[in-house]
């Protein structure tokens, strides 16, 4: 082991970047016919190069970017004028109550009709502005992949998340038959509605595909941890040139392989942990959507649905018997 | 390493710990304390923080009470002039309610606070007619919600704390100035840190549709599956969030976690939940019974600046009382020291309900609006009646007797008229045959109390 380093020089462990490889600037390759020209002309960021690449742009926007950022920031100003009156107009408010402030979907007495702006309407207007915004981003991902010659990965992983949110904003509320029961833009009242529909379909940690969901998440951020300790543990071999070590195993790879072999007796190959990584990432939102797109429509209260199926024990009654006093007779009202 | 690599990872680390410092300043420094109070395995525990109960304790303790005056003597009512629902007291006890009263709701301002001090008979100031009905409301409380105040019950100080008017009281929140009627910035009753949902950006006015309207608090079901069940639960999203404000403000005024009443791996259940939760079940009601048949009805007696930011009166939720902690005044049993707060005084007992096939006549006691003792078997003969005839209808009229306040008492008269119509909506009699009337004249007796007049009429026609 003549490799052997002092073990806590932090240094040696690859941490932090300490070394700026810099080139020419360049463009990338020449893009075919009808593609617009890439926008800005790049330059070097020494601080950005730390945690990346440091060259920034060019970008390219192309009409499907362009269409997107539209949308998109139609929407997202939308949003910030509404909270904006909610306050008063005050400016103070927005920043100190920020966190609070919200676009609310309409109340439950409008079902799926159009509601006034006022109630709900700016909130269906949001929801459209920003799925279109989404839905043209995804397109743009798509288009630049396939005109770089790589496989469609990166959209259809998006795609997941946007299926997540399609489900909760827009599938379960039509299934519903009510704009209310979809999600409010704001930072709070969105993690305030998440706890609302936990309790009122009967706690969601009993919907098993919530139970995957988070598996997979929690996996997720298991995998990225083991893969990225692995690969920096051996990047001394030469091991963060993946690719090359998927071809022609070296020592980087041999000694990660078998580091995992030794400490639990399987390993992922050098291919194969970033299908790990892949799927994971993706059926997190998946498996999560097919258990909200259940809550309400199929299923009424998850905790009853779990006991009756067996899903979870039943603890030994430990307070005296209680009885629902609404059921008693001559009880006050 | 390079100089300017730890140049940029010591102010990355300054950075860091700043924003933690930020984020971690609106938290109670640890240790605290957890005790379990259910099943091992099942989270079922008090978090208390030691530091901040014994700012709780020191605020919650009851003061002493007076030693009891003698019960012999003349009655205040034969020696005073317009003494109204304490007049069965002798001269001492009523001296001494006087003293404590002062003391727990008016101690700088004194017995000018509620009497003119010139006459002490004059209902001139409207905080004697108030006080007076808050005395028959505490009675009222003391005698009929012993589901929830128990044996211990309460005083005018457990709310009050030598402050005239309550400090945790709540009213209907102020309109914005410009969103309220825009066709921007509709907050839907919510996403404002609101101190009465624990700064959560749920519904913050859980009061009105709960403790003094009476909208469906129950947000789940008893069925695993949708639309199954004699009574498919129907209840959407935002409603568990409007029901999840109440509840954040039941568990800030007790100071308690979800967990002191229910099992919090199901809510709805009530075989897993502790026992506490009954008792908080009867609260609501009777917070809602205060606000009701008390408080409301005192609205055109308290003067515009008493009244809140929508012209409401001032009213009782569960901190009036508990003020954070579960049991108020840490569950210090001050009533018995005062019982002529236990019960209403009975002038006289009721008489008998009329029973008749086309007439029916309820008495009622002293500032109630409850069908007490037998008074409900009146309405046996006329509920035969009216399904033995099926077109019909039913007129209900609500009465009240001379003492006291007319508005207050008028809305009294309403309420009794309510509660024989949900009486007999309760058994079986559509809703759509009974008329609520108005009586053309109060037709009450001229001398206080008339137990004859404290009644509701039924007719049918």
């Amino acid at each position: 082991m003549a490799q052997f380093q002092p073990l806590f020089s932090i240094e040696n462990q690859n941490l932090f970047t300490e070394v700026q490889p810099t080139g020419p600037l360049h463009d990338g390759p020449p893009l075919p016919r009808g593609d617009w020209r890439r926008s800005g002309k790049p330059f070097m960021w020494h601080l950005l190069g730390r945690i990346g690449n440091a060259q920034i742009g060019p970008i390219y926007l192309g009409g499907l970017g362009v269409a997107s950022l539209v949308f998109g920031t139609l929407a997202f100003n939308i949003i910030g004028f509404n909270m904006l009156a909610s306050v008063d107009w005050s400016p103070l408010q927005l920043i100190r109550q920020l966190f609070w402030l919200a676009l609310e979907p309409p109340p439950p007495s409008f079902g799926l009709s159009i509601p006034p702006l006022a109630q709900g309407g700016w909130w269906l207007v949001v929801g459209f502005l920003l799925t279109t915004s989404l839905l043209l981003w995804w397109a743009r991902t798509y288009r630049r992949a396939r005109q770089l010659g790589l496989g469609t990965h990166v959209p259809w992983a998006f795609a997941a998340a946007i299926w997540l949110y399609l489900v909760c904003g827009f599938f379960r509320p039509i299934m519903m038959g009510s704009w209310s029961e979809a999600v409010p833009f704001g930072i709070f009242p969105h993690l305030d509605w998440v706890s609302a529909l936990s309790l009122r379909y009967g706690n969601l940690f009993y919907n098993p595909f919530h139970a995957l969901s988070i598996v997979f998440l929690y996996g997720s951020v298991l995998l990225f941890a083991m893969h990225g300790a692995t690969i920096l543990a051996v990047s001394r071999f030469g091991g963060e040139r993946e690719i090359e070590q998927i071809v022609d195993r070296g020592t980087a790879s041999e000694r990660a392989a078998l580091f995992w072999r030794w400490t639990m007796g399987f390993n992922a190959s050098m291919e194969s942990i970033h299908r790990w990584a892949w799927w994971f990432a993706v059926l997190t939102p998946l498996v999560g959507g097919i258990g909200i797109l259940l809550t309400g429509t199929v299923v009424d209260n998850w905790y009853l649905w779990s006991m009756k199926h067996g899903v979870v024990p039943s603890y030994p009654a430990v307070y005296p018997v209680n009885v629902d006093p609404a059921l008693l007779i001559g009880v006050k009202p | 390493m390079s100089v300017t690599i730890r140049l940029s990872l010591r102010a990355a680390q300054l950075a860091a710990a700043s924003v933690a410092l930020v984020l971690l300043a609106g938290c109670e420094r640890p240790p605290v304390t957890a005790v379990q109070t259910g099943y091992r395995g099942t989270g079922m525990e008090q978090v208390n923080n030691p530091r901040t109960d014994r700012i709780t304790v020191a605020m919650n303790q009851a003061p002493e009470s007076a030693e009891p005056a003698s019960p012999d003597g003349p009655k205040a009512s034969q020696v005073y002039q317009n003494v109204q629902v304490l007049g069965h007291l002798s001269v001492a006890e009523f001296a001494r309610h006087m003293v404590a009263i002062t003391a727990w709701v008016s101690p700088q301002e004194g017995c000018g606070y509620c009497h003119n001090v010139q006459n002490f008979a004059d209902d001139g100031k409207y905080t004697k007619v108030v006080a007076r009905r808050m005395v028959q409301m505490t009675q009222h409380l003391n005698a009929d919600w012993k589901p929830h105040v128990g044996a211990t019950g309460v005083t005018c100080y457990t709310c009050h704390r030598g402050n005239p008017v309550p400090a945790q009281v709540w009213y209907a929140p102020a309109g914005r100035k410009y969103a309220e009627n825009s066709v921007m910035g509709d907050l839907a009753g919510q996403n404002i840190g609101a101190r009465s949902v624990g700064y959560s950006s749920l519904p913050n006015d859980p009061f009105t549709p709960y403790l003094l309207g009476d909208q469906p608090i129950r947000v789940n079901g008893n069925e695993a599956l949708r639309f199954t069940g004699a009574a498919a639960n129907l209840a959407s999203t935002k409603q568990a969030e409007h029901t999840y404000g109440l509840m954040m403000h039941m568990s800030n005024s007790l100071g308690v976690n979800c967990t002191f009443c229910h099992n919090t791996r199901a809510f709805q259940s009530w075989d897993e939940a502790p026992p506490q939760r009954v008792t908080a079940w009867h609260g609501i009601r009777m917070a809602r019974d205060l606000n009701v048949a008390y408080l409301e009805p005192l609205t055109s007696t308290f003067p515009a600046n008493r009244l809140g930011p929508k012209g409401d009166v001032a009213k009782v939720n569960c901190s009036t009382c508990h003020q954070g902690v579960n049991k108020p005044l840490l569950g210090a049993a001050m009533a018995k020291n005062h019982p002529e707060l236990l019960a209403p005084y009975k002038v006289a007992g009721l008489p008998a309900p009329v029973s008749e096939a086309a007439r029916s006549v309820l008495y009622f006691n002293v500032g109630s609006a409850a069908l007490g003792g037998d008074q409900a078997k009146g309405l046996v003969l006329l509920i035969s009646a009216l399904s033995t005839t099926p077109g019909s209808k039913a007129t209900i009229s609500g009465y009240h007797s001379a003492s006291g306040d007319l508005v207050p008492n008028q809305e009294l008269a309403k309420q009794r008229a309510l509660t024989v119509r949900d009486s007999l909506v309760a058994a079986g009699v559509p809703a759509d045959r009974l008329t609520l009337e108005k009586p053309v004249s109060a037709e009450a007796n001229l001398s206080g109390e008339d137990p004859a007049a404290r009644r509701v009429e039924v007719s049918v026609k």
